[in-house]
């Protein structure tokens, strides 16, 4: 893989350069993620016209709208991935992503989360994991390590955090992967397969939020949290060699399903043909 | 979709699916075929009593007319799944009751303030929650205008018989994409579950509204903007390559966000008030029996219109001076025409399935000499001729001893 290192930003061609600067605490994750999406559109060539971009709310949510230049639908707390079904299924034949915050689509969001992967529904969710609800001041949310400080678990946290990527994978997703901001490239590789893969994909982006959660965990820079992930993570074909002691507060990263089945609108759109001939309505495909 | 273009293929298919003549079938039915005369493309919804029939109708016919149907995990979901249908240019529909559209509040407020039309089928059951989850009542009337948070309009419609319904959704639908607001339709668990008669007609004896497209580039530059002076903007629909923002933040005319200065907040939330304002009479619909010698007024909606219209025949009988005032759009409340009805009459009585909502928009409206009672049934059992006619016997019992006094 060729590495470019940028001097200049050749990605704002992609961004909505009426709603710039961006919100986004410096050294914040986000910038990097939104970075990689638009790095893997440009590799892909996708045309912008050709994509419609969801989210929901939350300092994450923020990176897809109002800052990428696309169709951008900016949602409800949570709900980002049910108004994408409705925009994917009116818009088959377009590129339809979530970028959005663990809080929002693992929290508040988690069902439509499951339920999305269920289906298969091809859309690719950019899930932003910080560890932290953001934007809301630091709470303890869904993906809280054990034991972390939050503004509402001042003395620690006492939840044992979700393992996001995991559950989507066993939910029916055709394609799942973790990386950190940390692995910038391979975050770039994985989200243009999402893109490409036909079929629901996740890729979950372990994300640093120096301001809400690594002030308070004895992280207080970026750099701070990036050699935190660093040092922490572990490809999945090594931790499969591991024992679970040994993975204990690893982050484990890398592909972790990416397989062929029936896609959601696809099916539906079969389905209405048969129905629609059966009932008189030609087929729309054939002259 | 009834895309523009498509309508003679849909209408031929429409005629050979379901041709004129009389069908004897549920409201719940009946709303089904009346979102797909209006051109209805998209459902997602999620089952619960009295509203599943409508899913199951639409999941049998939609594809049929190469419509989508999704059975969402919630109805958060689902009516979410309908907004985000309606930016790529679907007419959509979701229907619930009660807990449902509780749960749909948050997302109902979003397409408000998003300008996206869309129909939201309520067919009330009685509350307060789970209530008597099988059995019909009209106790959503203020949860249909206040449900969901901030200031803001809103457009309820509510049909009073099965026909009625085939009728009030096709409204509900051009009222939707004619002013680019979701319409809430009140139906309700009875009307729902009653079979009649209705009448099916040829496709082309329905009206059938567009939403505004941009004409141009310029147009779809401003997708919050009162572009063509009458505060409806045009709608650039996803997958245009107009680069359209579209958030629930207050949003300058662009769709950017902007919630920080005063005049943007005003500025959007008077225009989507004043929009309906000005629209005011093309969106107002009733329905008036025997009002003008009426010295009671009934003033009655959905599905208790119907024995009240049977108790005024009746009192008429016995030479009563009854008359009928039946609002079809309960909000915006017609409340202007119950005002100039209410000069001439002695008495109003408002029968509702409730302990008394709409009886509340009646009295904003009428001076205070003239008493307005409720005439009201909780339960899940509609009111009868016999009960409402009871209430306009000692209406006009006491008027006579007021006049004597
Ligand atoms: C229904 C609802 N509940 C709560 C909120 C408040 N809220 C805004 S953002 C947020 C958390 C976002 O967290 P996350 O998705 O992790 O994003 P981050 O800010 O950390 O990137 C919450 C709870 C809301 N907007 N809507
Ligand atoms: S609060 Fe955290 S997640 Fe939000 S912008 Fe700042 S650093 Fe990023």
């Amino acid at each position: 893989m060729a590495k470019e290192i940028y001097t200049k930003y050749k990605m704002a061609k992609y961004l909505r350069k009426e709603a710039l600067p961006t919100a986004l605490c410096p050294g914040c994750g986000g910038g990097t993620v939104l970075n990689a999406f638009a790095n893997a559109i440009d590799q892909l060539r996708i045309d912008p016209r050709d994509l419609v971009v969801v989210s929901g709310i939350g300092c994450s949510a923020w990176i897809a709208s109002p800052y990428f230049l696309a169709d951008t639908l900016h949602t409800t707390h949570g709900r980002a991935i049910a108004y994408a079904t409705g925009v994917k299924v009116g818009l088959p034949d377009k590129k339809v992503v979530v970028i959005s915050g663990d809080g929002d689509l693992a929290g508040i969001g988690g069902n439509h989360l499951l339920h999305a992967a269920r289906r298969n529904i091809d859309i690719t969710v950019i899930l932003v994991n910080n560890f932290i609800y953001g934007m809301t001041g630091g709470q303890v949310a869904p993906t809280t390590p054990f034991g972390a400080v939050t503004t509402t678990t001042p003395y620690r946290n006492v939840e044992h955090p979700l393992n996001i990527a995991e559950t989507v994978a066993s939910a029916g997703a055709s394609y799942v992967a973790r990386w950190t901001t940390f692995h910038v490239y391979q975050l770039i590789e994985s989200i243009k397969k999402a893109l490409t893969v036909k079929g629901f994909s996740l890729v979950e982006a372990i994300s640093q939020c120096p301001v809400q959660f690594g002030r308070r965990n004895r992280m207080k820079t970026p750099a701070e949290m990036l050699r935190w992930f660093q040092k922490n993570s572990v490809p999945i074909s090594k931790a499969k060699t591991l024992s679970p002691e040994e993975l204990k507060g690893k982050i484990i990263v890398g592909e972790l399903v990416n397989r062929e089945k029936p896609e959601f609108t696809e099916e539906l759109n079969f389905l209405i043909e048969e129905v629609a001939k059966q009932y008189g309505l030609g087929d729309k495909n054939a002259d | 979709m009834i895309f523009r273009g498509d309508e003679p293929e849909q209408i031929g298919l429409l005629k050979k699916l379901y041709p004129k003549g009389n069908y004897f079938m549920q409201g719940d039915e009946a709303i089904a075929y009346g979102a797909l005369f209006a051109g209805c493309r998209f459902y997602a919804g999620y089952p619960i009593t009295p509203a599943s029939e409508i899913a199951e109708t639409m999941a049998r016919e939609l594809p049929k007319v190469r419509g989508y149907y999704i059975q969402m995990e919630d109805e958060i979901a689902s009516i979410a799944a309908v907004i985000g249908a309606s930016w790529t240019g679907f007419k959509s529909m979701t229907a619930t009751s009660g807990p449902g559209f509780s749960l749909m509040q948050e997302n109902l407020g979003y397409a408000v303030f998003t300008e996206t039309p869309l129909v939201l089928v309520d067919v009330q059951r009685s509350g307060p929650s789970t209530g008597q989850a099988t059995k019909g009542a009209q106790g959503d009337f203020f949860q249909a205008r206040w449900g969901t948070h901030g200031d803001h309009p809103i457009i309820a419609i509510s049909p009073t018989s099965v026909e009625d319904s085939f009728w009030e959704t096709i409204r509900a639908f051009n009222l939707s994409e004619k002013f680019r607001i979701p319409v809430v339709l009140l139906a309700d668990g009875i009307i729902g579950h009653t079979r009649e008669q209705i009448r099916i007609p040829d496709p082309e004896e329905v009206e059938i509204v567009y939403r505004k497209l941009p004409a141009n580039e310029e147009e779809s530059k401003y997708p919050f903007g009162d572009v063509h002076g009458d505060l409806v903007p045009p709608m650039p629909l996803f997958g245009n390559g107009y680069f359209t923002h579209v958030t629930g933040s207050t949003h300058k005319e662009s769709g950017l966000r902007d919630v920080y200065t005063p005049e943007v907040h005003d500025r959007l939330v008077r225009r989507l008030h004043k929009k309906l304002e000005v629209h005011e009479t093309e969106i107002q619909k009733w329905e008036e029996y025997y009002v003008e010698d009426a010295d009671i007024l009934l003033v009655s909606w959905g599905v208790s219109a119907r024995p009240s219209l049977g108790a005024v025949i009746e009192a008429r009988k016995k030479g009563m001076k009854v008359g009928l005032f039946v609002p079809k759009t309960v909000h915006p409340f017609p409340g202007r025409r119950i005002k100039e009805l209410s000069k001439n009459v002695q008495t109003i009585l408002v029968p509702e399935m409730n302990l008394g909502q709409m009886i509340l928009e009646v009295q904003r409206f009428v001076r205070e000499e003239v008493p307005v009672i409720g005439v009201n049934k909780i339960g899940g059992v509609p009111l009868t001729t016999e009960e409402i006619l009871k209430e306009i016997e000692s209406s006009a019992e006491r008027s006579r001893h007021r006049s004597a006094d």
